[in-house]
């Protein structure tokens, strides 16, 4: 009785201490995976980032000249320069794509985000060079209902925002929009809808000065190149 | 050990008798997340390709290693190394594949085939007949993906592998490539194959 009383601390003890020799080969491969994970993402990073990077500039002429107009201009063979810009606006900072031709600027296109009704939803809002209407729409990144909300991917209802002036802030109807400032809804997906609008309303609403006085920016160095050298 | 099935009887057992989806009625969520395209169902038993054959070798290398209490554990970790590695590397070079296969890739680190056959075969066995299983199985589940993809891609767009097969007056089940077909597709697929299964056992 006493032998057992005597020992059970001390077996408690070494218990204690067995819990990490017991695991050196998870605490190992925890180190050597985590040194290759390490390795992966370094040399992979800049890649993926480029994908991404990649993806936005490919669509700046069509959402600027609308898709039409960006193929003629690239059979044209005319070539566009995207010049990405950080611009902050309060807490706020976003990547803005200048896209100019020929020394005249052509556009601009806003990448922004917000909440959706499930995740963030990431966008890209092309405007022109007035910042007066809105040239068009992608969505980058979103993870809304499959079959309801995930349709504010579809180019039928991204079409609607082309052409729509910014001085009004964009509104969701559920019945038939017939103001310029209108968009309808998706059936069953009022949320994600009004959610689009919030974020481009928002944006636009942030770097509407920003933009102008960009604009004037490179309006000014263009009637004089020589300044710019 | 005697007992043990030898490194042919793993890979042959993985294809059809023990399929994975079809006969162990495993890895269900990808098996209806994403046949809704051929190539993404490729895509993705080219992921769980990868993922069990690295696993099951290194657990097979490691097995006498193994300590009964911190065996999950381990096989958590080496499943996740190899999945996370997937996932960036079809990041980098496959972007638009995993901007469409979203979140599956990632939770390729749950799906119990994976740790089924680290549990079953490669915890137990040689490397060798570890990775005759891994393959074997994944060979099972690329066969089943297949074949629910090939059936909801062709009636839900008229489409194998993005190319149009069916004509076009065909009207497109839209429901198909919409997760309702994927249950759909999978019962009766399974319903056919069980099917077929019952009438060779009576026939035998």
């Amino acid at each position: 009785m006493n032998a057992s009383i005597d020992t059970t601390p001390e077996k408690k003890k070494t218990s204690h201490g067995l819990f990490i020799i017991q695991a050196w080969l998870v605490l190992l491969l925890a180190a050597f995976f985590g040194a290759a994970l390490a390795g992966i993402q370094l040399s992979l990073a800049p890649k993926i980032e480029a994908n991404k990077l990649n993806e936005t500039l490919d669509k700046v002429p069509e959402l600027i000249l609308g898709a039409e107009a960006a193929r003629t201009f690239k059979d044209s063979g005319r070539e566009m320069n995207i010049d990405r810009q950080y611009m902050t606006t309060g807490t706020k900072t976003y990547s803005v794509f200048k896209a100019a031709a020929d020394n005249e600027l052509l556009g601009w296109v806003i990448k922004a985000g917000g909440q959706g009704y499930a995740d963030k939803i990431e966008l890209l809002v092309g405007v022109d060079k007035n910042i007066a209407g809105i040239t068009g729409l992608f969505i980058l990144d979103q993870k809304e209902t499959p079959g309801l909300g995930n349709k504010i991917m579809t180019p039928e209802w991204r079409r609607q925002f082309i052409n729509k002036p910014t001085q009004k802030p964009l509104t969701v109807v559920k019945t038939k929009a017939d103001a310029p400032d209108q968009i309808n809804a998706i059936t069953g997906a009022t949320i994600s809808s009004r959610a689009v609008c919030d974020i481009i309303n928002q944006s636009l609403n942030n770097l509407r000065q920003p933009l102008e006085n960009a604009a004037t920016a490179t309006q000014q160095t263009s009637d004089n190149p020589q300044e710019t050298k | 050990m005697a007992d043990q099935p030898t490194a042919f009887e793993r890979f042959t057992q993985g294809v059809l008798p023990e399929n994975p989806v079809y006969r162990q009625l495993l890895g269900l969520c990808p098996t209806l997340a994403v046949t809704n395209s051929m190539q993404g169902a490729l895509t993705m038993a080219g992921a769980v390709l990868f993922v069990l054959l690295c696993a099951n070798v290194i657990i097979s290398l490691i097995r006498d290693l193994l300590k009964p209490h911190l065996r999950i554990v381990i096989f958590t970790l080496t499943i996740a190394t190899f999945v996370t590695i997937v996932d960036r590397f079809l990041a980098a070079y496959m972007y638009q594949m995993s901007k469409n296969l979203g979140p599956y890739i990632p939770l390729i680190i749950v799906n119990c085939i994976i740790i089924c056959r680290c549990e079953v075969c490669a915890s137990k066995q040689s490397p060798f007949t570890a990775a005759a299983d891994a393959v074997g199985q994944s060979l099972g589940f690329t066969l089943a993906l297949a074949s629910i993809a090939a059936v909801r891609e062709i009636l839900g767009t008229g489409m194998f592998f993005g190319i149009r097969v069916l004509p076009e007056m065909w009207p497109d089940w839209v429901i198909m490539v919409l997760p309702p077909g994927a249950f759909l597709t999978f019962g009766l697929l399974l319903g056919a194959v069980n099917w077929v299964a019952a009438r060779k056992k009576t026939e035998g």
